[in-house]
């Protein structure tokens, strides 16, 4: 079972989820569905409601390579796209970020285009990149690509989930929740743990489209909630 | 494109993170950004470590009990107290609770925490446990006092006490135990990172006792003084053990849980440097090398409290620290998970030694109270221990998976 600990966490916690039972491929081999009835813990990865998205029959077949999965008959169907561990950076207002793990289930590229959050009414995808030197954030043109069963890491540092104008402050263990959109209309719903976090520090580079807001988010944000974000 | 090629190297070092999680979360070492649909063409830093069973070695963190209390003793303990910042109340500590309960889970796991700023210190957990217990100012800040048992409170006062406030009582605490001091420095790191922002802390007392890659496990621990510490504690999986920890009277919520006293005894090891080997196992009523009582041949040989010697005087004096220390009922018995503590010299050489003395048992008031004032009201150890420290906690019981530790309290 710890060959495949992130996709029986997507299906461990589908099985809780009400209301996922919409997905057009069998794409989690029996395997990995005993491992996750034997799952015990650290259920951090959340399911997409995505509706599309959808590998070829062939794709896959072609993806349950017999080297990694032993048994490769599909019995059940999964989300097309999950997010493991996902959190969100503690914040008074202003600037935030959320981060995870974004894994693509099937067996065709999947691309998450824009995200929301009752949180902050402005959200972007954003990039780091080194720009004449200097490290900063700025929109990441055409969203963030997930390839065909592969992962893509939100993080410090990288790709991230930004909320530019946080409206209510972010505390440590809050709930958070979040909907991501991909390219083909499909939806990934979450709820992201607010962590206190002292890194994620970038100069923010706002794009074309980007208004003026500008300036470090570190200053903006605060490292962390200091001795009293907390307090409840 | 495939899935991640898994490799027998990189299953056998990941330990409880799959390879599949690993690949997923340190396959990109050059960009965070970087995607990794593909096997990555080394094995990563993490995978490459050899496994050692030590590392390893895992403590399971769910279930009826928290861990750390069972558990066989690992090498290395830090003890934190954190006081609740004013202001926090039931809704703030529920949130931090369920933040270190996941910390918890992942790093007992041998995971890195959620946003864990060294990843790479996560992956040997080295037996870690991480246990949380509530003092008497979290009753009242959560707004259940009616739910806090009496006993949770500070002790009564004992003659022999000389507590520093640096050392005693708190809200919170965090009992973190590992075979490698790495390790526990880690989850000491990542769960106060998580803790800071609704408590501080009061005091920090780190701890050590033989590792069992020194001395078989099981072996009764000697402290500093040179003594065996511990050899009728009771034996965990026993009924005795279950009477005696775990608590299955009172309030709902703490039933699997369970109690601990906190005493930080200084030992004065330059007094007792002046005492001779017979003083010395006169004052305890067991011999130094074996652990036997002065009456018996090995050290679990029933201490003969009525024999006499040749002028009258019985063999273990009235005041040896074994027979003030006596319960007859083994379900009525303490459990005495301590460690040393050694906190460096004097200029002059003098040592800042001796013992973190964690009792747990179901009631402190029927179990503790009684053998720590017949201890205070005459015991020869007295002159060279000395209690500086004091803290009284109720240590809830485990959780599952799903849950967090205080739900049974708070949730």
């Amino acid at each position: 079972m710890a060959t495949s600990r992130r996709h029986c966490a997507a299906a461990c916690r589908l099985r809780r989820r009400k209301g996922i039972n919409v997905f057009s491929r069998p794409i989690v081999p029996a395997a990995i569905l005993t491992a996750a009835v034997m799952a015990l813990s650290g259920c951090g990865s959340q399911g997409a409601t995505a509706p599309a998205a959808v590998a070829s029959p062939a794709a896959a077949t072609g993806a349950a390579s017999p080297s990694t999965v032993p048994s490769a008959a599909p019995s059940a169907t999964g989300p097309a796209l999950t997010i493991t561990d996902p959190w969100v950076k503690t914040a008074k207002k202003g600037m935030s970020a959320a981060f995870g793990t974004l894994v693509n289930n099937t067996g065709a590229e999947v691309t998450v285009v824009s995200g929301s959050s009752p949180l902050s009414p402005r959200i972007e995808l954003h990039e780091v990149v080194d720009s004449k030197g200097k490290m900063i954030m700025r929109p990441k043109a055409g969203g963030f690509v997930i390839p065909a069963h592969g992962t893509h890491q939100l993080q410090p540092g990288g790709d991230h989930i930004m909320l530019v104008g946080v409206a209510e402050e972010v505390k440590p263990g809050a709930q958070i929740p979040f909907t991501l959109t991909l390219k083909d209309g499909g939806t990934l719903e979450f709820t992201a743990v607010g962590k206190d976090f002292a890194g994620g520090k970038e100069d923010y580079q706002p794009g074309m489209d980007g208004g003026n807001t500008s300036g470090d988010m570190g200053g903006d944000m605060g490292g962390d909630n200091g001795s009293d974000g907390g307090k409840g | 494109m495939r899935q991640p090629r898994l490799t027998r190297r990189g299953l056998l070092a990941g330990g409880a993170a799959s390879a599949v999680g690993a690949l997923a979360t340190y396959a990109s070492p050059r960009g965070a950004a970087e995607t990794s649909a593909q096997a990555p063409a080394a094995p990563s830093p993490l995978a490459a470590a050899a496994p050692v069973p030590g590392g390893s070695a895992r403590e399971p963190f769910h279930g009826v009990h928290q861990a750390g209390i069972a558990t066989p003793p690992q090498s290395s303990a830090v003890f934190v107290g954190l006081d609740l910042l004013p202001g926090t109340g039931r809704e703030a500590i529920v949130r931090m609770m369920r933040l270190l309960t996941d910390d918890a889970r992942r790093l007992t796991e041998g995971r890195p925490a959620l946003a864990d700023t060294e990843p790479e210190l996560a992956v040997l957990p080295a037996r870690l446990t991480v246990t949380f217990g509530f003092g008497p100012g979290l009753f009242t800040a959560a707004g259940v006092e009616d739910l806090r048992p009496a006993s949770i409170a500070p002790l009564p006062g004992f003659v022999i006490d000389k507590l520093e406030r640096r050392w005693t009582g708190a809200d919170l605490l965090l009992q973190i135990c590992a075979d490698d001091a790495v390790t526990v420095a880690h989850a000491l790191r990542m769960t106060v990172k998580d803790a800071r922002a609704f408590a501080r802390v009061r005091w920090t007392q780190r701890g050590f006792r033989r590792s069992p890659q020194t001395q078989v496990p099981g072996t009764t621990q000697r402290n500093l003084m040179g003594q065996l510490d511990g050899t009728v504690n009771p034996a965990p999986g026993t009924p005795d053990f279950d009477r005696a920890v775990w608590v299955g009277e009172g309030p709902g919520w703490l039933r699997g849980g369970t109690t601990l006293v906190l005493r930080r005894i200084r030992a004065r090891l330059d007094k007792w440097d002046a005492a001779d080997r017979v003083a010395k196992e006169f004052v305890i009523g067991r011999r130094l090398d074996t652990g036997a009582p002065l009456t018996g041949q090995a050290e679990h040989d029933e201490p003969d409290f009525d024999r006499l010697n040749a002028l009258g005087f019985p063999v273990i004096s009235e005041y040896a620290h074994i027979r003030r220390a006596h319960v007859r009922d083994p379900g009525m018995r303490i459990l005495r998970r301590v460690y040393n503590y050694d906190e460096g010299l004097t200029p002059e050489g003098q040592p800042d030694s001796g013992l973190l003395f964690a009792s747990y048992q179901a009631d402190i008031a029927r179990q503790f109270v009684p053998v720590q004032r017949k201890l205070a009201e005459a015991d020869l150890l007295n002159e060279w221990t000395t209690p500086v420290g004091s803290a009284v906690f109720a240590i809830p019981p485990g959780c599952s998976p799903d849950g967090w530790i205080g739900e049974t309290l708070l949730g």
